[in-house]
């Protein structure tokens, strides 16, 4: 018989072994995915070392969720400095017993005021709060009926819950009303969807969503994580961009994007629903507080994005002069709306070899494959920010018409794609 | 079997085909592991298989691979409701 220390080291190299397969199964799907070191601050050119060892080199950041340009702004680090200094480094523990500060319930009041909703609650992030809305409000008796798009985390959530879950056809207004007419039956019916789709780009149909919601007695939920602080005429959200402001039942959102880009999130909507997450989400219950010196630094976000439109604007009018030098030039784009501009390319490898000449030629981009999108639907999300300048957009179509020639994609489709590079 | 097998290509080409993909949905057509169905929203091919079929599927029989076909799937179904016969 084997000694115990024999056993162990067996067992430890074929664990070894296996996870060594796998990794290398990614390597040659060309599905491996390679973090770069960024040697600054966030923003529209950052210093980066690619790959690790090289050294750092300055780039056109065309892939960060810093929307409106407040990752790294003067005025939201000094705020967030002071919040250092006077409510100290971390909390140490969880809201409900010694971790909510007056500041939580300062950046509470007026996220409520900024998304025009009752109440608001703040999460570690918004992953944490989409892990535990659905589990808190609803139950076995009840229907969770999900857009097919909607983010990983809101699936990881829903599938937390004991409700029955449901599926719609994205976008799909008239298999979302099956759906509603279907479920009838239930105690609580709840639309969940994503107000902007984050590989797509796309926005929620929310005015068509609402109306069916309203006629089949059905509570509306958004995550609108990649529209808070820019989409709307004020940058309320997709809810202000699509006129139903103050009819959203529930709005996840978070903190780590346009809203300064540091973490956090929060849950916010009608009262009885938010103070019920209070009592029962498990990561506002068994999570760490948000720390102080974020709570700060993301109100004198609201702070300078509730004094002036000119930021939302500027993201605006940089989107759509992406889009339309993008498509001038001959890409594969998904329509859409959003400072979200996704470049399909469809093959993995075809993507990856991109992104990494587009960071030769001076532009910072990642290939998305999967498991973060369709097998056969790989793309560069490219994403604008309030801090691109005009020479930015045109030393980064420069780089991408010179990389698209060279893969000769330019004015083809995804057959041709495909025929080319396989999917 | 063949009328279970149509139910199943014609309930998978309504539910799960968007507006313009006139792809055909053969006893073979991989459905997981083709894109056509995820895991997420294979619930409701699940739901429609018990109600139609007057059966229960176990949470541990329900897998992406029993899933993947209209054959597999028509011979899961089989295989739940040869249990429930009697001998």
């Amino acid at each position: 018989m084997a000694s115990e220390s024999a056993v162990r080291e067996h067992y430890q190299q074929a664990i070894r072994e296996h996870f060594q397969q796998e990794l290398e199964g990614l390597r040659q799907a060309g599905l491996f995915k390679e973090e770069r070191y960024i040697q600054a601050p966030q923003g529209a050119e950052i210093e980066v070392e690619y790959p690790a060892g090289a050294a750092a080199r300055r780039v056109i950041n065309m892939c960060s969720n810093n929307y409106l340009g407040l990752s790294s702004h003067p005025a939201v680090i000094a705020a967030a400095r002071a919040g250092l200094f006077s409510r100290g480094y971390g909390m140490s523990s969880v809201r409900f017993i010694c971790g909510t500060q007056d500041i939580h319930r300062e950046l509470e009041r007026k996220l409520t005021a900024f998304l025009g909703t009752e109440d608001t609650l703040l999460f570690p992030s918004c992953m944490d709060a989409n892990a535990g809305v659905f589990e808190a409000l609803l139950g076995e008796q009840d229907v969770m009926i999900a857009d097919r798009l909607v983010h990983a985390s809101i699936v990881d959530g829903m599938r937390l819950c004991k409700a029955m879950q449901e599926t719609y056809k994205h976008s799909d207004m008239v298999h979302l009303e099956g759906k509603l007419q279907e479920h009838q039956d239930k105690r609580f019916r709840m639309v969940i969807t994503d107000g902007v789709f984050s590989m797509d780009g796309d926005l929620a149909k929310l005015d068509e969503i609402v109306a069916l919601a309203e006629r089949y007695e059905a509570m509306v939920f958004v995550d609108d994580s990649h529209a808070t602080g820019f989409m709307g005429k004020t940058g309320r959200g997709s809810h202000e961009q699509k006129g139903v402001l103050g009819r959203i039942d529930l709005i996840t959102t978070t903190l780590g994007k346009a809203l300064g880009g540091a973490s956090g999130g929060c849950v916010s909507g009608r009262r009885e629903l938010v103070e019920t997450c209070r009592q029962r989400a498990r990561p506002y219950l068994f999570s760490n507080s948000v720390a102080p010196v974020i709570v700060a630094g993301a109100l004198k976000v609201l702070d300078l994005i509730g004094r002036s439109t000119e930021r939302r604007d500027k993201l605006e009018g940089n989107a759509i002069e992406w889009r339309r030098l993008l498509k001038e030039a001959g890409f594969d784009l998904k329509q859409g709306e959003s400072p979200i501009v996704p470049v399909m390319l469809y093959n993995a490898k075809l993507a990856q070899d991109v992104a990494r000449d587009l960071f030769a030629e001076g532009i910072y981009v990642v290939g998305f494959c999967f498991p973060v999108v369709p097998k056969g639907q790989a793309r560069i999300r490219t994403q604008l920010s309030a801090a691109h300048g005009k020479h930015h957009l045109e030393r980064a179509i420069e780089a991408f018409v010179k990389v698209g020639r060279k893969y000769d994609i330019l004015g083809k489709g995804k057959q041709e794609i495909a025929d080319t590079y396989g999917l | 079997m063949e009328d279970l097998k149509r139910m199943i290509r014609d309930y998978v080409a309504r539910e799960y085909l968007e507006e313009g993909d006139d792809r055909e949905i053969g006893d073979d057509t991989p459905l997981i592991t083709g894109g056509i169905v995820d895991s997420f929203s294979m619930v409701s091919l699940k739901r429609f298989l018990e109600k139609k079929q007057g059966i229960q599927i176990p949470d541990a029989e329900a897998t992406p691979a029993a899933f993947d076909t209209v054959n597999s799937i028509a011979a899961l179904v089989g295989r739940i409701r040869s249990r429930a016969v009697p001998a």
